[in-house]
């Protein structure tokens, strides 16, 4: 019969459209300002800088050994090195990024500048609510703006913030425990 | 739109393969006896039409209703891709394989990956393997649905298909968010293996996902096969005989359309697709009609993979220990790499000098040599079949243009 076909997708639509009242499944639709859906750990949008300690300037990890400047495929990273060393957070004498700006309107959120960084120092933040009116100046993130602390990484990605933690922290207690003997050995001479 | 002077020779050089001694049924026309017939008129459809899928043109030369003659016009979405790829390190391009097809990045993804191991003599985890085959075949059942959606909406079934497709699209979207951090822009595979393992309860979310899809399947299947409007409008129009399909090169679910047994993941076993049993579904005479029904069987097939891949996947590592990251240097060599991504061969060709970056970077874009028949299957079928023609080819166009 001509039309059976027809009858039988509408019945389809209304099957749909009646269990869209009834189940959850049917009605996929979230009214976005109101109601979020929660967000996925591994979510990614823009890169940020990570510091340990309370004072952002001096706790960065980045040490500007510029290898994501270098890697980045859009080429949307610029960092000025710090000609001289200075003191980090804990007091141990580094190098430092005079200046870092990243151009999100040229970044493209590939993740690629986390995965070469060997200091654990450039995370990806999962803010998505972002605007500005300014085409140009508002869209170049300062040093400033892009640091945020260990405690937001934690917040944001907990699973891989924790491995990130036992990674540094075993590589801290190996430098420690070679340090220890050199310093032992250089010691001994001054000995009287 | 203009109508074509009598004199005129505009464009007709170009009007693609089979354009060939037709510039005389250009001039406007006389009956056999000798009525005056009307001009021909030239219509200009995109490149912001909404039913062209992007940013394409079509310059179409009607007679009333039919078309004449069809000339394809691109580029408008050319972004220097290649070229890009011989100015960057060799992971720098991955993320702009995404870019590609945006529908089916991690099949981009794979293509890519596989012809630098290839060319690296990497060898992938068994682990990264099956994550692979996992992440395809679910791009491939969300690029056949949505296609399914945009068909209809093509046809004029304003929403209802496209919306339903578009929800089984978002439940798997959701897993390659929770994977790979990005919806679409994946960057997920890495030479030798993937770039992360993956999360904790992901794999009973696929199960769960791959479980209900046969549920859309059946419900899509009811709402369009028997159709009468979507039979009418599909069968015995844009048919592609198979002797065209395989001159002009074309692959994928159009070829196979045609009834051209061609998978590359059965040709080639590229991965690991020789331990997986399915089958290649074909179809008969080539057209629309066939076109979506290839694809629909198609994704039964993908989810028969999905179940075994499931079933299978071992614990292990997910990335070759020898590849490295940074300094990334193949030795000298050329390697092509292909897979059968949702819409047809996806084949990349790298050429290593030793340096960090690839010597020549070429893509082989199903969509792009899929397209260039267009004209062969528009002609004498009218206007509004075009738009649908068109549809049923499956294009990006970010694949066209690169």
């Amino acid at each position: 019969m001509l039309g059976e076909g027809i009858i039988k997708g509408m019945g389809e639509t209304a099957r749909n459209f009646f269990g869209s009242y009834v189940k959850e499944d049917r009605l996929t639709t979230v009214q976005y300002p109101e109601e979020r859906l929660p967000q996925k750990e591994a979510a990614r949008n823009f890169p940020f800088l990570v510091y340990d300690g309370k004072d952002w300037d001096k706790g960065l990890r980045c040490v500007a050994c510029q290898i994501c400047e270098k890697e980045c495929p859009p080429q949307c990273i610029y960092i000025v090195k710090d000609a001289t060393k200075k003191p980090d957070h804990i007091g141990k004498m580094q190098f430092q990024a005079k200046v870092f700006d990243i151009d999100i309107s040229v970044c493209m959120s590939c993740q690629i500048c986390v995965e070469v960084c060997p200091f654990e120092a450039i995370k990806m933040d999962v803010e998505y609510e972002l605007s500005t009116g300014d085409r140009f100046g508002q869209l170049l993130l300062h040093k400033d703006q892009l640091a945020k602390s260990n405690d937001y990484y934690r917040k944001i990605h907990p699973t891989e913030a924790a491995e990130v933690d036992a990674r540094m922290g075993a590589e801290k207690a190996k430098a420690e425990a070679k340090a220890k003997p050199a310093a032992a050995t250089s010691a001994t001479p001054s000995k009287p | 739109m203009s109508a074509i002077p009598d004199t005129s020779e505009r464009g007709v050089a170009g009007a693609g393969l089979s354009s060939t001694g037709r510039g005389h049924e250009l001039r406007h026309k006389e009956t056999a006896n000798g009525d005056f017939a009307g001009d021909l008129l030239e219509v200009s459809m995109g490149p912001q039409h909404p039913s062209t899928h992007g940013v394409f043109r079509m310059d179409v030369t009607l007679d009333g209703e039919r078309v004449v003659r069809l000339k394809p016009v691109f580029g408008y979405l050319h972004r220097n891709h290649e070229k890009i790829g011989e100015n960057t390190a060799y992971l720098a391009s991955m993320p702009y394989t995404d870019r590609l097809d945006y529908f089916c990045s991690l099949t981009n993804n794979w293509a890519y990956a596989l012809t630098v191991e290839k060319l690296a003599g990497l060898q992938v985890p068994e682990r990264a393997e099956y994550i692979r085959v996992i992440t395809a075949e679910l791009t491939r059942l969300q690029n056949h649905a949505c296609l399914g959606g945009f068909l209809l909406q093509d046809m004029g079934a304003s929403g209802t298909p496209l919306m339903y497709a578009f929800r089984e699209r978002e439940r798997i979207l959701d897993l390659f968010e929770s994977l790979t951090g990005a919806r679409m822009m994946c960057n997920y595979m890495r030479f030798g293996g993937c770039r992360c393992d993956l999360p904790a309860g992901w794999l009973e979310q696929t199960r769960q996902v791959v479980d209900e899809f046969p549920r859309f399947l059946d419900e899509f299947e009811a709402l369009l096969n028997e159709n009468e409007i979507l039979m009418s409008r599909t069968q015995g129009v844009g048919v592609v005989p198979r002797e065209l399909a395989i001159n002009a090169s074309i692959t994928g679910p159009m070829l196979r359309a045609a009834g051209v047994n061609y998978d590359i993941r059965k040709v080639d076993k590229y991965g690991i697709y020789d331990r997986f049993s399915f089958r290649v579904p074909l179809g008969e005479h080539g057209d629309i009609y066939d076109r979506y029904m290839v694809r629909v069987l198609e994704m039964r097939e993908s989810l028969k993979i999905l179940n075994q891949a499931l079933r299978d996947i071992p614990e292990g590592p997910i990335v070759d220990p020898k590849a490295r990251l940074r300094g990334f240097k193949p030795k000298p060599g050329e390697a092509y790499g292909r897979i059968e991504a949702p819409k047809g061969e996806l084949g990349f060709y790298v050429i290593s000098d030793g340096s960090t970056n690839p010597y020549r970077y070429r893509v082989r874009p199903p969509s792009f040599i899929n397209l260039t028949i267009l004209e062969d299957m528009c002609l004498g079928h009218e206007v509004a079949d075009v738009v649908i023609i068109l549809g049923s080819v499956d294009i990006v166009l970010g694949e066209v243009d690169r």
